[in-house]
């Protein structure tokens, strides 16, 4: 029954994925887009991967759509084609799909046991888990306790991509438009109804993002998903309310400050745990009982990540909202 | 039971496709977009429970948050494009 | 015994309305008119379907996590629908049936 689930979603993947090349409208193919995550987040989630499909919905579906559009607005709408050869390009295409296809065939069958996968640490991480760190949640103890360096690297990845956006894009002061009380500076400020309800929801938005950042733990969440979520919220009000209310919020130095400071924060755990006796990100040290301490590690080091991909967002967003396009 | 509820809500998300793909205006694709967007929650709902995990229902409140701020977000810029594009 | 009936009927009658609404999306004729069926049905659909878990799992936490999302749901499908209609209707999008459009703000 699952299977058949599973199959129908991919082949309306396939259609959405086919229908975003063929399409010369942009705007049109980031509707799509939206579309083809959500695809991708029920396809994640049918096939029980629940934290993939919960980041993929928040950030694929979520941040990455709002990205795309202001982006979008800035811009034509129609594709512009180049002109050149088309061949060269479809051959390399369909010669890498069919060495892909063929190397499908020898792959082991969902879920199979003895797939080589399942041989190596798989089964130590999920043996270990309950007795070096008592966390229900595998995902969370593999992330950030296990394979904490690799997740170092992500999070100084998404501080270099905000850093490397604000850069190019964002002045030192956010430009006045030059029309007075246009659109850009007005948000939905003018549309009563999407404003009363939303101010109400961004509440609810907020603490559902703390939620499942503390509550990683134990079911599917953690600092990435909480980052994107949170940052959904104060992108809201910034739609609502206008660029202007949305920067006096959070201005540009508070945004570079905790960009940083969750970095910081990450590589100060692991330097304590160099201090106190272990290795770097050694989190058995922190507290006098090696459980306790892991669980400490973990809790700090995820909170350096929400920090880090809730202040990302939401510069990246300011930097694209806040311009006007070339007249 | 289960099933066929699964299986009406993902024939609507092939016909709430068939619109997004289909639509001659902006905004039909929108509307397909929020429908979409709203059988997704059902669809994760459903197959939640009938997986016997109650604890992944966080997926479907997460998203029926974010495809909210994903229909505003298109009405906010769409607004600002047309401001800018009207003729000065 | 009677839970279960009802919960059967439930999800059967949600199924169907979503289903009408899928149908309503993709055949009517105008953007209006599909708007029409598109949020009612995703209205209706959604509080059969929902409820029709909810009376299964009984008094638990997934009831009260579904009841969250019943509330998102009926508090942000509405707002969506009108916003929607709303920006249509001022970037001059005729209704037809001869009445005039607003104009732009």
């Amino acid at each position: 029954m699952v299977t058949l689930f599973g199959l129908v979603l991919l082949t309306l993947l396939v259609v959405t994925a086919v229908a975003i090349v063929i399409t010369p409208n942009l705007f049109v193919a980031v509707m799509l887009m939206s579309i083809f995550s959500l695809l991708m987040a029920a396809t994640f989630f049918i096939l029980d991967a629940a934290d993939v499909a919960l980041t993929e919905a928040a950030i694929g579906a979520g941040m990455s759509t709002i990205l795309f559009l202001s982006a979008l607005a800035l811009l034509a709408e129609r594709e512009q084609r180049s002109p050149g050869r088309k061949w060269l390009p479809i051959a390399v295409v369909a010669l890498t799909t069919l060495t892909l296809i063929y190397a499908t065939f020898d792959k082991p069958r969902l879920g199979d046991p003895s797939a080589p996968v399942h041989q190596h640490v798989a089964p130590w991480y999920l043996e270990q888990s309950p007795v070096l760190m008592e966390m229900s949640n595998v995902v969370t103890a593999v992330l950030a306790g296990f394979r904490a360096y690799d997740t170092l690297g992500e999070v100084l990845v998404i501080l270099t991509a905000g850093l490397g956006v604000m850069l190019i894009l964002a002045n030192g002061r956010p430009e006045r438009s030059r029309q007075g009380s246009a659109p850009v500076a007005g948000g939905l400020r003018h549309h009563l109804v999407p404003r009363v309800v939303g101010q109400l929801l961004i509440p609810f938005i907020v603490l559902f993002g703390l939620y499942l950042q503390f509550h990683g733990e134990f079911g599917p969440g953690g600092g990435f998903q909480a980052g994107a979520i949170i940052a959904v919220g104060i992108v809201l009000h910034s739609l609502l309310e206008g660029e202007a209310a949305g920067r006096a919020i959070l201005p540009t130095r508070v945004l570079v400050g905790l960009m940083t400071g969750g970095a910081l924060l990450f590589c100060a755990v692991g330097i304590a745990g160099m201090l106190l006796g272990g290795n770097f990100l050694d989190y058995a040290v922190l507290a006098v009982d090696p459980v306790a301490g892991q669980q400490l590690g973990i809790h700090l080091v995820e909170a350096g990540v929400g920090i880090t991909v809730t202040s990302t967002l939401v510069a990246a967003f300011h930097a694209f909202a806040d311009r006007e396009p070339a007249a | 039971m289960y099933y066929a509820a699964t299986a009406a809500i993902l024939v609507t998300m092939a016909l709430a496709l068939t619109r997004a793909l289909l639509g001659p205006t902006v905004y039909d694709r929108v509307l397909a977009v929020n429908m979409f967007g709203t059988k997704t929650v059902l669809l994760v709902s459903i197959v939640a429970f009938l997986s016997g995990r109650p604890d992944f229902l966080d997926l479907a409140l997460a998203y029926a948050l974010i495809n909210f701020v994903g229909v505003l977000a298109v009405l906010a810029f769409f607004q600002k494009k047309r401001h800018y594009e009207r003729p000065r | 015994m009677i839970v279960d009936v009802l919960s059967f009927v439930m999800l059967a009658l949600g199924g169907f309305f979503v289903f009408m609404g899928g149908l309503g999306a993709l055949r009517l004729p105008d953007l209006y008119t599909r708007m029409h069926a598109a949020s009612l049905t995703d209205s209706l659909g959604t509080i059969l379907t929902l409820g029709g878990i909810m009376l299964q799992s009984g008094w638990s936490l997934a009831t009260v996590k579904l009841l969250t999302i019943l509330f998102f749901l009926m508090l942000t499908g509405p707002t969506a629908s009108y916003a929607l209609a709303n920006a249509a209707l001022l970037s001059a999008h005729d209704p037809g049936a001869g009445t005039a459009p607003a104009t732009e703000t």
